[in-house]
């Protein structure tokens, strides 16, 4: 897949390998043969990486307050070692 | 996450402490659960979605943590090995609820011109103005999204992007092949940038 230029679907399918950088280098060179001729998949390249970083920021944001362990549920916890 | 290389000062700390739990210490097991319950519980509620579920599955990592104490390997971080712990308990407590039928995810998925031209891209998405990750609203409404996803994909997006957990733990975890994992994390992110689309694209309101 290095000496013509890839389709769009080739590039999107092979996204994820683009963006975790484990494509080798012949074939990166082909993505970014075809991402310097066509905005829209520059643009899906884009929104994907920011997607990634919205749902990590969603998620991780919102639930990563360290509640401190309710006693009654730490009591329970400790109860279930000393029993099994 | 893995792969952080210990401090000394947290290596010896934490030793001491894996040395007075192999001994059964009682206050050592209290600091244990009271050090790492927060982060437990998070994890439990990205995962399950369900206050109770998740305190029941956090419960049941340590029971699990107390149980294999003797078989941590020095090396990882006790909190990376009570995090894996947990994720499993997670996996185990989705299993146990049954598998409800999914919604096919492919309406979601880029579509194709038989010359390899994408159907309708849509416009852009905005890149000016203020970061949304800063807005509340946009975080609830991510976090939606991410819900609406099926499970099988929902489950290694939050493992893969969010847990940071590799492609091969989250395969061994979920007992499919490597290749499935990247699969379905392609096509759940895709998923995932259809449904934000709407939302994100086009001109700042």
């Amino acid at each position: 897949m290095t000496d013509r230029l890839l389709t769009c679907r080739e590039v999107i399918d092979f996204l994820a390998a683009y963006v975790e950088g484990e494509l080798a280098a012949a074939e990166r060179a082909a993505f970014d043969r075809h991402l310097a001729v066509c905005p829209p998949c520059v643009d899906y390249l884009h929104d994907y990486r920011e997607t990634i970083r919205l749902g990590k920021a969603a998620l991780v944001s919102e639930t990563e307050i360290a509640d401190a362990a309710p006693e009654e549920l730490v009591a329970a916890i400790l109860a279930s070692r000393t029993r099994s | 996450m893995g792969s952080a290389r210990l401090d000394p000062t947290v290596q010896g700390s934490e030793e001491a402490l894996l040395a007075r739990l192999r001994a059964g210490e009682p206050a050592a097991f209290d600091e244990l659960v009271r050090a790492n319950f927060g982060r437990m519980l998070a994890v439990a509620r990205r995962m399950l979605r369900s206050e109770e579920d998740a305190r029941d599955a956090v419960q049941e990592a340590f029971l699990l943590a107390f149980r294999s104490i003797d078989r941590f390997q020095g090396g990882a971080r006790l909190s990376t090995w009570l995090h894996r712990i947990a994720v499993n308990a997670c996996l185990m407590k989705l299993r146990s609820r049954g598998r409800k039928p999914e919604q096919p995810i492919d309406e979601l998925l880029p579509r194709f011109y038989e010359d390899g031209h994408r159907i309708d891209p849509g416009p852009p998405w905005r890149t000016e103005g203020p970061d949304p990750v800063e807005e509340r609203e946009t975080r609830v409404l991510v976090r939606e999204a991410i819900d609406r996803l099926p499970e099988t994909y929902r489950n290694v997006l939050v493992l893969r992007d969010i847990e940071g957990l590799d492609t091969e733990e989250t395969a061994r975890l979920l007992d499919v092949k490597v290749d499935t994992v990247k699969v379905r994390l392609h096509r759940a992110r895709q998923a995932l940038r259809a449904l934000l689309a709407p939302h994100f694209a086009g001109e700042a309101p």
